[in-house]
């Protein structure tokens, strides 16, 4: 039994083609971000050392900091949001009928692509014929901004699609992890005269807090890598307004072709995503899973 | 709770349902109009008569090579996919090995990686093998970028199968193979379902790497051709909405089928993460 189990051959077998695959596709690629970060090159001639001149480059480059900083200000928008989600799963998960069905709606725009997102949600922000203006219109307001050409409001309108995006899944995921909570606290806790609101606030958010703090991660660490929407709805303008990381990055790369200077900041981008990944997941680490 | 705390309970979660539907109802609403119906009557008002021919005219351009594309290089990426997530999976999880927890861990830390910053050398890569405007490089970087999300959500199903089914297998003198793709395999058909739906969802969706490194119209799938679609055709919102509605048809049909199966798998993708 265990020689035919620990048969190396067969182990090789069967997880070496899937550790190529990533290890060419996914580390060697990683590893070669680093190093292009040290060389002059447009992507197509030779490429030329220049050490860490492009790192040093970047760490002056007005441009690389404002798009960082859109990038935090999303990531402080997404994990603000997600008390409206949690709000929203609490009132889902206590005893709702419909509540499943509901759940199902509010994750449909979480299915689709975000360029159809992006192309719907650049004709709801139409100033001419999008429903925002004329729903604005029918209430009063005559003269609402141009949402995606003002370069003091373009992330919050970048923020709506995105709020938008993801609220099934957060919900999704509080919804679940309440309804593990087992229904003999909540009647102990009403016994003892406890309110919905103090239920909600006092033991049902906390008995839930590691899939929260899983859900802080997600959220922060996702927008440091969004792109897609930001691409497709604005391309990172009106200038430089609602540039990212990721979008500033592909714009070097591929839109100027300065792939040195292009690899350097998506190295950046990959460093402080994992320094942040790890900084939240020790800020936010559970002792011990809760147990009922 | 009272009558009306209940009704308010309600109304807030209709309107938060609104939200989340309406912009999706409103598209449709204008793929069926035409663009002088568009821009000389209100936006929120339904069409007069419904025009199909929209769709009739997007299908008849390019979109149905679009389309095609996205189908099968969906289709091919989940098979390859599923199929050595889950073979790696068994030799993680079933099999005895000093590194099993090590190579694991190499496939989690994937989950981690902003995919952007590996977008250059993979380019470069391609350039070098003749593979950029090929859909290989498509389908293979789906398939590496796939991997560690599909393990995860088949690591927790594989770790529950008894261990007498393996014992009982290999006394009887089955070899390693045999086992796999006879007995675990189809047992682990509920779990495999749903990591298809997922990868379903993450391949139709796709947008950078097929912008990246694919340039002719040919090879190009509905998330970036609709791109190319909607600079040619600014104006003709009809045509425009019902290219959107075409590109996001198939995810809401396999919605309205497999809904539970694609919330297990958002929920066990996420929580565990």
């Amino acid at each position: 039994m265990n020689k035919v189990m620990s048969n190396k051959l067969m182990i090789a077998l069967y997880t070496l083609p899937a550790l190529i695959l990533i290890a060419i596709l996914i580390y060697i690629p990683l590893a070669l971000t680093g190093y292009y970060g040290l060389m002059k090159w447009d992507g197509i001639g030779a490429m030329e050392f220049i050490g860490l001149e492009n790192y040093i480059t970047a760490l002056q480059d007005t441009k690389f900091w404002e798009s960082a900083y859109h990038s935090f200000l999303l990531a402080i928008f997404s994990a603000l949001s997600l008390i409206i989600y949690l709000a929203i799963s609490l009132i889902l998960a206590s005893k709702i009928k419909g509540a499943d069905l509901l759940r199902k709606i509010y994750l449909i725009p979480m299915l689709l692509s975000s360029v159809a997102i992006a192309q719907l949600w650049i004709k709801v922000y139409n100033p001419a014929n999008g429903i925002l203006n004329s729903v604005l219109g029918f209430f009063g307001i005559d003269n609402p901004p141009v949402w995606l050409g003002d370069p003091k409001i373009v992330l919050f309108a970048i923020f709506v699609p995105i709020l938008w995006q993801y609220a099934g899944f957060y919900i999704l995921i509080y919804y679940a992890a309440l309804k593990n909570i087992p229904d003999s606290l909540i009647e102990a806790a009403k016994i003892d005269g406890a309110s919905a609101f103090q239920i909600a606030y006092k033991i049902k958010a906390p008995l839930i807090m590691g899939v929260i703090k899983v859900t802080i991660v997600l959220a922060i660490v996702g927008s440091l890598k969004y792109f897609d929407l930001i691409y497709v709805m604005t391309g990172g303008g009106p200038s430089g307004a609602s540039e990212v990381m990721a979008s500033y990055m592909y714009k070097l790369a591929f839109a100027t072709y300065d792939f040195g200077y292009g690899s350097a900041i998506g190295f950046l981008l990959l460093i402080i995503t994992l320094i942040v990944t790890v900084l939240i997941r020790k800020l936010t680490a559970t002792d011990e899973e809760i147990q009922y | 709770m009272n009558k009306l705390g209940y009704s308010i309970l309600y109304v807030c979660l209709g309107l938060v349902a609104v939200f989340q539907i309406f912009p999706l109802v409103w598209l449709v609403i204008f793929s069926l109009k035409d663009s002088r119906e568009i821009f000389a009557s209100p936006p929120l008002s339904l069409p007069e008569e419904l025009k199909w021919e929209n769709y009739v005219k997007v299908w008849q351009g390019d979109i149905a090579v679009y389309f095609f594309n996205s189908v099968w290089y969906t289709l091919v990426a989940i098979i390859l996919t599923v199929l050595l997530a889950s073979m790696a999976t068994f030799a993680i999880t079933r099999m005895k090995w000093k590194l099993s927890s090590f190579v694991l861990g190499l496939f989690m830390v994937g989950l981690m990686i902003p995919i952007h910053s590996a977008l250059i050398p993979l380019f470069k890569m391609f350039l070098t093998v003749n593979l950029i405007d090929n859909p290989l490089s498509i389908i293979i970087t789906y398939t590496a970028y796939n991997l560690p999300i599909t393990m995860m959500i088949l690591l927790g199903f594989y770790y529950t199968l008894p261990k007498e089914i393996e014992e009982a297998a290999i006394i009887d003198g089955c070899s390693i193979n045999r086992l796999f793709f006879r007995i675990i395999l189809p047992m682990t058909i509920p779990v495999m379902s749903t990591t298809v739906i997922i990868n379903m969802i993450y391949n139709w969706n796709e947008f950078v790497f097929v912008n990246t490194f694919i340039s002719s119209d040919e090879f190009k799938t509905l998330t970036v051709g609709i791109q190319n679609f909607i600079g040619q055709y600014m104006t003709d919102w009809g045509a425009i909405g019902a290219t959107l509605v075409i590109s996001i048809l198939p995810i809401l049909v396999a919605f309205l089928f497999f809904s539970n199966k694609i919330v297990e798998g958002i929920s066990a993708s996420a929580v565990k993460g």
